[in-house]
């Protein structure tokens, strides 16, 4: 009979052994998935979690690995503040779109002058302002109307898509690209390009804000009275409103913030490695931040560790499609297992597993 | 414009149609939430379930066992859930957000041979004389079967809920499972059971997607109807008579939108395609504003995990 009894305080070994299991477990269930998709189980892991970093083309693979895990540390940070005080914005893909689409607005009003110290600061701005606007919909009606943000922040996704789909039909298509759906590159436009700042590393500037952002959320938790508040609302709300912690404004804030910063990652995408505003501009990392967050188990040196491990995994997918012909939808799978794992090793963390016959008082 | 373009008989028959798969993932996604647990996998069950049935349909060419194959694929991986939240006290969001990502990225891959197949079709249940009545015939008494079991599921948990032993069970765990512990009630089995209905459910209604109302296999095709199902279902204050009438709503909405794109009605087709995600809010925020009612509805341990420890 394995019984569980609760820990009084939850363990502090087992929350950062977890992920780490989660991971083998993972890798290994997902060597048992690609086997039954005919593949090399050992092969495959070897493509995804090795190549990318020591293999034959690292030398290319290294430099993706920051452009793929800056927008998901960036959203992930801004995700784990509300994630932690049981805020659950799940719509930050949504955000994302609507802070690239702002950036790109404010770039191409200005587009041909050249003025980089002005417009590329302004476009920063406006990225951050459309994620705020967008995610302050699920935080306006939950704090005026009580109405749930989970289902909110989901569902402005979709019409986020639809205000894409539409503005890069018409707004803010090329007008010389001769009639093809999509914005005018934003990456050749001297003002607005978010180049690498180093060639080969892949280190642009929505990087480096992704690492502002970890050390920022680092500090606000330990040692800003917000971050004191959002983990005591998340540990016992109603202890929070005893100390006085007004529950509408951390709504509002960790809203806001998550919003801010999922804005900011679509802003250095448009500009960067997407370079232009198109129908298909987004590719999930919203979403993937999710798993993130809860990978780096909410805290922001986890979440730079994770965001890089499933910056990988995004890259050695794409090499194990390359070399291996391993379809692309099996990394997504791959992922999701991951948070499975993750979950079902977290009761390690908060209960003991006891083995023999229960002992009736 | 040409709004007589839109004929209306057909309008009420598209309408059924169209509201059927969200019908329901939202009366199976009712009863696990109130047995208690909140699952927001409904998207990746649903998605599961078209696919599994779609697949199993063109392999066999039976869009039964097609139906059957997502009603299982959907129950085992809502038990995926069940397992980690019953039994490994996992938090119910997270794990359902998992189920969710998980569920996506599973279908596509197993949908990947199955992109530009047509499904063998699904017939029409021609019901003698009731179908023949001009208008109200070709409107309610000509569809396939499943929008007829779609509605009598809504009628059986109805009555379940409402007259039998079991049904009382099922509320006494949901709103306090502290109580039906206490009580003797094995509350682990009924949220299994409960959970694996509405994982059966969603799969159902994501093969209806896939098999009847499309029909065809798209990665994502979905497309948020699971979550629009769970918005259905607070919307509905947990009742299977206004889920009946929140999906139908919801479905009335989709293809009045879809008849106004074609008859080419001056409003933007981007403004038009959003406006099921936009209303669907606009009707969530109507319903929650009354604080009070919400909250009475709402079974009272509705995402709580249970751990007995005695």
């Amino acid at each position: 009979m394995i019984t569980l009894e609760k820990r009084p305080t939850p363990s502090k070994l087992w929350s950062y052994l977890t992920p780490i299991v989660a991971v083998i477990a993972t890798m290994i269930a997902g060597g048992i998935m690609f086997g039954f998709l005919g593949n090399d189980p050992v092969a495959a892991i070897r493509t995804i979690f090795w190549d990318p970093i020591f293999g034959e083309f690292a030398f290319y693979y290294r430099g993706q690995l920051l452009v793929k895990a800056g927008p998901l540390i960036l959203i992930a940070i801004g995700l784990s503040m509300g994630f932690r005080a049981g805020i659950w914005n799940i719509g930050a893909e949504g955000q994302y779109i609507m802070g690239a689409i702002f950036a790109a607005a404010v770039g191409l009003a200005f587009y041909p002058m050249e003025a980089r110290w002005l417009i590329f600061p302004l476009m920063v701005v406006a990225g951050a302002v459309g994620g705020i606007l967008w995610a302050m919909i699920p935080g306006i009606l939950k704090t005026k109307f009580n109405t749930n943000e989970i289902l909110v922040s989901l569902l402005l996704v979709y019409v986020a898509e639809s205000i894409l789909a539409s503005v890069s039909l018409s707004l803010l298509r090329n007008p010389d690209g001769a009639g093809f759906p999509g914005s005018r590159n934003l990456r050749q436009y001297e003002s607005s390009a978010n180049n690498e700042l180093i060639a080969g590393w892949g280190m642009h500037w929505g990087v480096v804000a992704a690492f502002i952002a970890v050390i920022f959320a680092y500090i606000l938790l330990s040692r800003h009275i917000m971050g004191f508040n959002i983990r005591l609302t998340g540990e016992s709300p109603r202890a929070a409103r005893f100390a006085g912690v007004n529950p509408d404004r951390l709504v509002l804030f960790c809203l806001g913030l998550s919003g801010a910063l999922a804005g900011l990652a679509g802003m250095f995408e448009v500009t960067g490695p997407a370079a232009q505003i198109s129908i298909d501009f987004n590719v999930g990392y919203g979403f993937t931040a999710i798993i993130v967050a809860f990978l780096g188990r909410l805290h922001p040196i986890g979440i730079l560790l994770a965001g890089m491990l499933m910056a990988l995994t995004y890259i050695g997918g794409e090499a194990a499609q390359a070399s291996l012909g391993l379809p692309a939808a099996a990394i997504q799978a791959f992922q999701g297992m991951l948070l499975f794992f993750l979950l079902a090793f977290d009761v390690l963390t908060n209960f003991r597993v006891r083995f023999g016959r229960e002992v009736t008082a | 414009m040409d709004l007589s373009s839109i004929n209306p008989i057909l309008l009420i028959a598209s309408l059924m149609v169209a509201s059927t798969p969200i019908l329901l993932a939202a009366i199976g996604e009712m009863v696990a939430e109130k047995s208690g647990v909140l699952n927001l996998g409904v998207e990746g069950m649903m998605i599961v379930g078209a696919i599994c049935g779609f697949a199993t349909a063109v392999e066999t060419g039976s869009p039964f066992i097609g139906f059957i194959a997502a009603a299982a694929g959907g129950a085992i991986l809502s038990l995926i859930f069940g397992f980690l939240t019953q039994y490994l006290l996992s938090n119910q969001v997270a794990t359902g957000l998992a189920l969710t990502l998980f569920g996506l990225g599973l279908s596509s891959l197993m949908g990947q041979s199955y992109v530009g197949i047509k499904p063998p079709a699904t017939e029409k249940l021609d019901i003698p004389l009731l179908s023949d009545i001009p208008a109200i015939g070709p409107m309610l008494f000509n569809h396939d079967i499943w929008v007829y079991v779609s509605l009598a599921l809504v009628a059986a948990v109805w009555a379940f809920l409402k007259y039998t032993r079991g049904g009382l069970i099922l509320r006494a765990v949901g709103e306090s499972h502290d109580a039906a512990h206490a009580l003797g009630y094995n509350v682990i089995f009924v949220r299994l059971a409960a959970i694996a209905f509405g994982g059966a459910c969603a799969g159902l209604g994501g093969a209806y997607l896939s098999l009847v109302r499309v029909p065809q296999w798209t990665e994502g095709m979905t497309a948020g109807a699971g979550w629009i199902a769970l918005a259905i279902v607070v919307f509905a204050s947990w009742r299977a008579g206004r889920v009946l009438l929140g999906a139908y709503l919801f479905g009335g909405i989709t293809v009045l939108q879809l008849n106004l794109q074609a008859a080419g009605v001056a409003i933007p087709v981007e403004l038009l395609s959003m406006s099921p995600y936009l209303i669907t809010i606009l009707v969530l925020v109507i319903i929650s504003s009354d604080r009070n009612r919400a909250a009475l509805n709402a079974p009272a341990s509705l995402g709580r995990a249970f751990h007995a420890s005695h």
